[in-house]
């Protein structure tokens, strides 16, 4: 579970990015967090994974107060994140098999577990023919399914996909948040982070907006309008 | 979590062979260095060493009350000899002295016709430790049948200030050209952790801790210090015998005695092993410091 007490955040050169927001995200819920630029998204993500200490408030992330963590703490709780980028953010040198390998090699996963895992979740998303490819020989939408692939192989509670539709077209885009509605049907709680209007009312989902740091519109169904959901 | 060698060893290699270039800079640099450093280390060995036979060379003569016999100033040997600091005294009569005076002026008549007996019997003492001189000369003096000591202690103060001088400014010289081998280092490997912030970036996201991001750069580093060590050794040792051989083959530097690189290289394995690795390992750690942050 994900849960935000009155948080803020203000940087060193006085920006106040996050004002007084407060939210909770059970697990299993699919969420998409929309905005317009400088809303405060980003911020929220970095907050999530640890990046940045809230200037204020209190944040839970999957039984770890982000507040107070201890740096030996931070990749514990990062360990039950799987966060996706806009850029993929893939090892272009390593075959898609190998990126897997190597996200599961970083928090110690034994061989013949990685052996086990990564084809069951390379066929998750689609991409159990692709394994011996190199990032460069796929399309952006096979690259991000392997980024969600990525962040899913270590079995994280909850995936944070930070703009992922961003570098493709609509009906790539589409099939991508499909399968984040397939993997959230699996269990695992998904944040996606977005301002793509047509793509969130296109799915029937709780949708936060944020504007100027402040949670505006809290409700399920689109991205403009119904009630404001109180946290 | 458990210090998986392999992987890590793996990584490391790998990681050298993938920025080829920068790896082939960090090492030249390396080896630049420690061959500089080397350099001055052996010359500073070898002016020791000098220092050390000149010191050698350095005399107190002892001589013996002109009252003594022949047989009484003989008896002195002990007593001189169980002085602190003495290591050898060696008696010359005044017979064997007038002979060696003369030799020194072979056409000189005047001096051929000379009475043995105008000269002492005397010591020729030599210490062990240069700087203990002035206090040994005290002792020396304090020996009943001493009459007169005779030492050149100025020559001696001379050698202990050249020696300390050398020391200190070798010193200053290595760790001064150490500290810039690690900087240099630690900026090359920082090009080459820059160009790996997306994985090291991947790795942080997805939870690996900070020792196990570090783990492949130290082997990284501690390999490229290995390997610098074992390239600088034995370009440091060509050089250094191609040196002596000039030395040796000059006429007028070959008074100069150079220790054979036989009677060092351990000491020299060593200490290049020892600064690559801290170079390497230490030029590692301080680069990949900046990415480990947060």
């Amino acid at each position: 579970m994900i849960r935000l007490k009155d948080v803020e955040m203000e940087y060193e050169n006085g920006t106040k990015a996050i004002k007084g927001i407060s939210l909770t995200i059970q697990d299993g819920e699919f969420v998409f967090l929309v905005g317009p630029s400088g809303s405060g998204k980003s911020t929220i993500i970095k907050l999530l994974t640890g990046e940045e200490i809230p200037t204020a408030g209190r944040i839970m992330i999957n039984g770890f107060s982000a507040n107070n963590i201890a740096d030996r703490q931070i990749p514990l709780m990062r360990r039950t994140l799987g966060v996706i980028f806009q850029d993929f953010r893939l090892i272009e040198k390593k075959t898609v098999y190998d990126n897997l390998a190597f996200a599961m090699r970083a928090v110690g996963t034994p061989v013949k577990e990685i052996r086990e895992r990564i084809p069951y979740v390379l066929e998750l998303v689609g991409l159990e023919k692709k394994a011996d490819c190199y990032p460069t020989e796929l399309s952006g939408g096979e690259q991000q399914r392997v980024a969600i692939a990525r962040a899913l192989v270590n079995d994280p509670n909850t995936i944070i996909a930070d703009e992922p539709t961003g570098n493709l077209d609509p009906e790539r885009s589409t099939e991508l948040m499909d399968l984040l509605v397939k993997i959230n049907h699996l269990g695992t709680t998904v944040v996606v982070v977005t301002h793509e209007k047509e793509l969130v009312n296109h799915f029937e989902k709780r949708v936060i907006t944020l504007e100027a740091g402040r949670i505006i519109n809290d409700s399920v169904g689109g991205y403009v309008g119904g009630h404001i959901h109180e946290a | 979590m458990k210090h998986d060698f392999r992987y890590f060893f793996h990584e490391g290699i790998s990681n050298m062979f993938s920025h080829g270039f920068m790896s082939f800079a960090a090492v030249s640099i390396t080896v630049a260095c420690l061959i500089i450093m080397g350099t001055f280390t052996l010359v500073a060995v070898n002016a020791n060493e000098l220092l050390r036979e000149l010191e050698q060379e350095n005399e107190i003569v002892a001589y013996v009350d002109e009252n003594y016999t022949e047989s009484e100033a003989r008896a002195l040997e002990a007593q001189l000899k169980a002085v602190p600091n003495v290591a050898s005294a060696a008696y010359i009569s005044r017979n064997e002295a007038m002979e060696a005076f003369k030799a020194q002026y072979p056409d000189d008549a005047l001096f051929q016709t000379l009475d043995p007996q105008i000269l002492r019997d005397r010591y020729v003492i030599k210490v062990r430790d240069l700087e203990q001189q002035s206090q040994t000369v005290r002792q020396v003096k304090e020996v009943t049948g001493v009459a007169e000591i005779s030492a050149y202690e100025e020559i001696a103060g001379g050698f202990i200030t050249v020696r300390n001088v050398a020391t200190v400014i070798c010193v200053a010289l290595i760790a001064i050209l150490f500290v810039v081998s690690v900087f240099i280092v630690s900026n090359t490997i920082k090009v080459t952790s820059f160009d790996r912030r997306v994985e090291i970036a991947i790795m942080r996201m997805v939870g690996a801790t900070n020792s196990f991001i570090r783990w492949p750069f130290v082997y990284e580093g501690f390999l490229m210090g290995l390997l610098s060590a074992v390239i600088a050794f034995f370009m440091q040792w060509g050089l250094y015998a191609a040196v002596a051989e000039g030395v040796s083959s000059n006429d007028t530097l070959q008074l100069i005695k150079v220790v054979a690189f036989g009677e060092i290289w351990q000491p020299v394995a060593i200490t290049f092993g020892a600064a690559g690795l801290l170079i390497g390992v230490g030029g590692s750690l301080s680069a990949i410091r900046k990415f480990l942050q947060v």
